[in-house]
């Protein structure tokens, strides 16, 4: 099971955070600050993935952003890994070279891409194509 | 009322904010505004002020203000208010039971909606909040649900299922029917969603899992069209058609033929497609191998299929990607049961991943290396790991060390390799080193007789060139106070002698007692060192006495009473001198502990001797004194647990186990040695008597005979008091303790504890069994010692293996002594 998903900058800074457990908002706060921390200070080109108190932390750097999955025990690191690069490339595609302002100011339809992937700690779905249809069927809406 | 500020125009105002205050001040003023709206009740920018709230929230500040607000655009009719309010509700929404009673309504209505996207919108959130009263609300929707005959709902509806399963795990029978149904499907989200549901309520119940284990041919035949198929571009992964769903279809696989034959003989064919046909040059078709390995050594598969998947990890391990050899080692240490030999023979290439850069793979690499140590090539391995330990992170430094430790006890070819290895550990952890490595060493080197003097001179040589790393002169000073004389006059095979002088070894151990950064427990070794040789240097005295002075103004109470006492020693109780200090005997050997669990207990340096006490007196720590040495037999911290019945620092002593007469040799034996002062029993006799018998010349006390007393008579055993009264500061007690039971009683324990004011000690008993019927008594002398007079007070523990080897405990405290005894 996938616990929760952040998507922080080279600073630190978290640009979504998203959690799939129901943990208390209390110890989701003291250990969010830790983890990123621990990621961002992984040196560079070193494996992608790390132990925090049981839970897995499989990370990826694209650009500016870091991609920080915590996983069980039980799930597949590389295709945790995998998944990173496909979330990636559907928001590639829907906006075009994505960067992190773009993930910045479209928060809202950056949940709506993630709902569509990723539902209650699972993989919903696997296609890129079908994981951005609502979100472009409710852009037309709006226009 | 101004128009609130667009989502967009506050991201940019907190962005071009300079400082944290000033973003802070953003922040605030903007979270005001929002505030204001709120009340006012304002419709049309509700979900402008939401959204804006989220962001704010996701930079960490407080926005619990805004659950309400989410709960009115749920229930708006507009979609963008409904996406907004849900995702405000996935967001911000914590236990708060009132809140979610609300919300459970409007998601019941929605879960009706005949638009798919807000029927989607509601599963999603009933997934990320859902409490175990609205999983019970909400079951039925969710099963209806997932009967739909809409893909997009069903995908979403499994995976609700799923969290209500995981809240309410009664409800799973209600999805059974329904999931099966799911894996007829086409539609690669609904199957993947499916395998998920069926996964979950696999793991939750064996009935359950037993149940799908005929599926295992469909899920079979999904996989087979997945491998096959061709090039779909909707599901294509790097090449890879849907990874994901294979990867959950055999994860489930290795659920469903775990411990059954027959399940694992249907799919072994797939494995060994997928083992065979499977892409290894990207990352996708890894992770795919990686899955059916996992599989391949869970179920019962054939050899052939084992080897393979073998092979597969020791490819993985040669891969020049981090990640890849990561999940190699990963692997290779879950399946090291299943097939030790096949991974035994990767053992060089895991060897080579301890010198890898990175920590994890280290990490993973050092497990498993300790995972494949045996008798043949723990010469070898050591070599590696002592290597590694040398140069690896101080994280990993205490672990390896503890781990080395147990392997080569584990395995260890013969004494005098395991004495130089454990040593050549403990010089290379330094400080990092656990104090179980301490006292598994010193217990090591008395074990073999053979090896003292070659000890000794090894730890005399590493001592003189670094008193700093303190485990490794907490040994040291033990051996050298144990065998010092033997390292002038023995000569070693294959060493060339040191010709040392008394004045040298003696020079060192002051090295230790006045180096600042020696901590107090090594000082402590290093003080009990010195007084030991001086009975075995012959013309030391003088300057043993000088070194033990030292310490005799400490700041520390226990270095101070040390230093008091064994200058006592040399003075008032010069005659038992000789007798105290004699060689130690072997000491029990100390529990086996788990040094994982106690690692954070345990690291060096705390100058503690409580490492061995149980935790129920921990509120006892203020008495130093009482606590028992770390190499005292077991028995001896047992007893103090019943110290806490007292509820303070009261001294108990312990019951002697030897056999021999008692007196102050068999104290000592108790006390390990290392610490003199451990027992107030010693404390007693060594230091009090000279200043009680000045005060006493009242003799006409011991004439008078005292009535006995029964203190406890329970299920049939009896312990009575008879008392002697042998100086009007202390008294005798003879326990005696019979059995009217009709059966005998094995292992009989009596303990006994007073409060502070008083100090017992405890002769060995006459017997540890109990027997039937009256048919015999077992007694036991306790002396009390009562400076000042007060009425006594003891609290009595009884242990004892009853009838059919249960074992019992009582306890009981006796307040009722006759005033003769103690007026």
């Amino acid at each position: 099971m996938i616990k929760f998903l952040y998507l922080v900058n080279k600073q630190g800074q978290p640009r979504i955070l998203k959690y799939f457990d129901n943990d208390s908002t209390l110890s989701r706060k003291t250990s969010e600050s830790a983890i990123i921390r621990k990621c961002l200070s992984h040196a560079e080109g070193g494996c992608s993935f790390l132990d925090y108190r049981g839970t897995k932390l499989v990370f990826r750097k694209y650009a500016t952003l870091y991609f920080i999955l915590g996983v069980d025990e039980d799930e597949n690191e590389l295709a945790a890994l995998e998944f990173i690069q496909n979330i990636v490339e559907i928001f590639d595609k829907y906006f075009d070279k994505v960067c992190e302002l773009d993930i910045m100011f479209n928060l809202d339809r950056v949940h709506v891409i993630l709902d569509e992937l990723l539902c209650n700690g699972c993989i919903v779905e696997g296609s890129k194509s079908l994981a951005l249809g609502p979100l472009l069927l409710m852009d037309k809406v709006v226009k | 009322m101004p128009t609130p500020k667009r989502l967009r125009d506050v991201i940019r105002e907190i962005r071009s904010a300079r400082t944290a205050a000033d973003e802070r001040a953003v922040v605030q003023k903007e979270c005001a505004q929002i505030r204001d709206t709120f009340r006012e009740e304002d419709n049309t920018y509700r979900c402008r002020n939401v959204a804006k709230l989220l962001y704010i929230h996701m930079l960490g500040y407080p926005a619990h203000f805004g659950q309400l607000e989410c709960l009115k655009l749920i229930a708006s009719p507009r979609f963008t208010d409904k996406r907004i309010g849900y995702l405000g509700a996935m967001l911000l929404l914590d236990e708060r039971q009132d809140v979610h009673l609300l919300i459970t309504n409007s998601l019941k209505n929605d879960l009706n909606h005949q638009t798919q996207y807000v029927v989607s919108l509601a599963l999603c959130t009933l997934g990320a909040i859902c409490s175990t009263e609205m999983s019970r609300d909400l079951a039925g929707e969710v099963e209806k649900l997932l009967k739909s005959s809409n893909a997009y709902i069903k995908k979403k509806a499994a995976l609700s299922a799923v969290c209500i399963i995981l809240k309410v795990p009664d409800l799973m029978e209600m999805y059974i029917p329904a999931s099966r149904a799911l894996l007829n499907e086409k539609n690669h989200g609904v199957l993947l969603t499916a395998v998920c549901l069926l996964t979950c309520m696999c793991e939750k119940s064996p009935d359950t899992l037993s149940h799908f284990r005929k599926l295992v041919p469909q899920l079979v035949r999904i996989l087979k069209n997945l491998i096959m198929a061709g090039y779909s571009p909707e599901h294509d992964v790097s090449g890879v058609s849907d990874p994901f769903l294979q990867v959950k279809i055999l994860r489930l696989l290795r659920i469903l033929g775990k411990n059954d034959a027959n399940a694992s003989e249907a799919m072994n064919d797939i494995l060994a497609q997928v083992a065979t046909n499977t892409e290894t040059s990207k990352n996708v078709g890894n992770s795919i191998l990686y899955e059916t390995c996992l599989t391949i050594m869970e179920i019962h598969s054939e050899s052939g299929l084992r080897v393979l998947a073998v092979n597969i990890l020791g490819r993985f391990l040669l891969n020049n990607d981090k990640n890849i050899r990561y999940v190699a080692l990963n692997t290779l240490l879950r399946v090291v049961h299943a097939d030790y030999n096949a991974v035994q023979r990767h053992r060089s290439t895991i060897v080579d991943c301890l010198k890898d850069p990175d920590v994890s793979i280290k990490k993973r690499a050092m497990e498993l290396c300790f995972a494949l140590i045996n008798t043949n090539n723990i010469r070898g391995m050591t070599k590696e790991l002592i290597f590694f330990l040398e140069k690896c992170d101080p994280d990993f430094k205490a672990d390896c060390a503890s781990n080395l430790v147990m392997a080569a006890e584990k395995h260890s070819p013969n004494k005098r390799w395991h004495v130089d290895t454990v040593m050549k550990v403990l010089t290379t952890s330094g400080n990092y080193c656990r104090d179980d490595v301490v006292a598994s060493l010193i217990q090591l080197i008395q074990e073999a007789h053979a090896l003292h003097a070659y000890a000794v001179q090894q730890l005399y040589k590493a001592l003189l060139q670094d008193v700093s790393q303190q485990p490794l002169v907490q040994v040291a000073c033990w051996c050298l106070g144990e065998y010092g004389d033997a390292l002038m006059s023995q000569a070693i095979e294959e060493e060339e002698p040191l010709n040392v002088t008394e004045d040298e070894v003696l020079e060192v151990l002051e090295r230790v007692l006045i180096d600042n950064n020696s901590s107090v427990l090594s000082k402590e070794y290093a003080l009990t060192a010195t007084v030991k040789l001086s009975t075995r240097f012959k013309h030391s005295v003088p300057m043993i006495r000088k070194l033990i002075s030292i310490h005799g103004a400490s700041t520390n109470v226990e270095l101070q009473q040390r230093s008091v006492e064994y200058g006592a020693l040399f003075r008032d109780q010069d005659p038992i001198r000789a007798g105290l200090l004699e060689p130690m005997p072997i000491p029990d050997k100390p529990p086996t502990q788990d040094t994982k669990q106690n690692g954070q207990a345990m690291t060096n340096g705390n100058g503690d001797l409580d490492d061995d006490i149980p935790s129920d007196v921990d509120d006892f720590g203020s008495s130093r004194t009482s606590k028992p040495a770390k190499t005292a037999p077991p028995a001896a911290s047992e007893s103090q647990n019943i110290l806490d019945l007292l509820g303070g620092d009261s001294p108990v002593a312990p019951p002697l186990e030897s056999t021999k007469p008692a007196g102050s040799n068999d104290i000592l034996d108790l006390l390990g040695g290392i610490d003199l002062s451990a027992d107030p029993g010693i404390k007693h006799c060594v230091a009090q008597p000279p200043s009680l018998l000045g005060d006493d010349f009242n003799t006409m006390h011991n004439a008078a005979a005292i009535p006995s007393l029964t203190a406890f008579d329970r299920a049939g055993v009896k312990v009575e008091f008879i008392f002697n009264r042998v100086s009007p500061n202390n008294v005798n007690v003879t326990v005696r303790s019979s059995n009217s039971n009709s059966s005998t009683f094995n292992d009989f324990v009596f303990q006994a504890a007073v409060p502070k004011t008083f100090q017992v000690q405890l002769d060995s008993p006459s017997s540890s069994v109990l027997p039937a019927n009256n048919a015999g008594f077992v007694t036991q002398v306790v002396h009390i010692a009562n400076p000042q007079k007060q009425p006594i007070r003891m609290r009595i523990r009884l242990t004892y293996t009853g009838e059919g080897g249960v074992s019992v405990a009582e306890q009981a405290e006796v307040n009722n002594f006759p005033p003769a005894t103690w007026q």
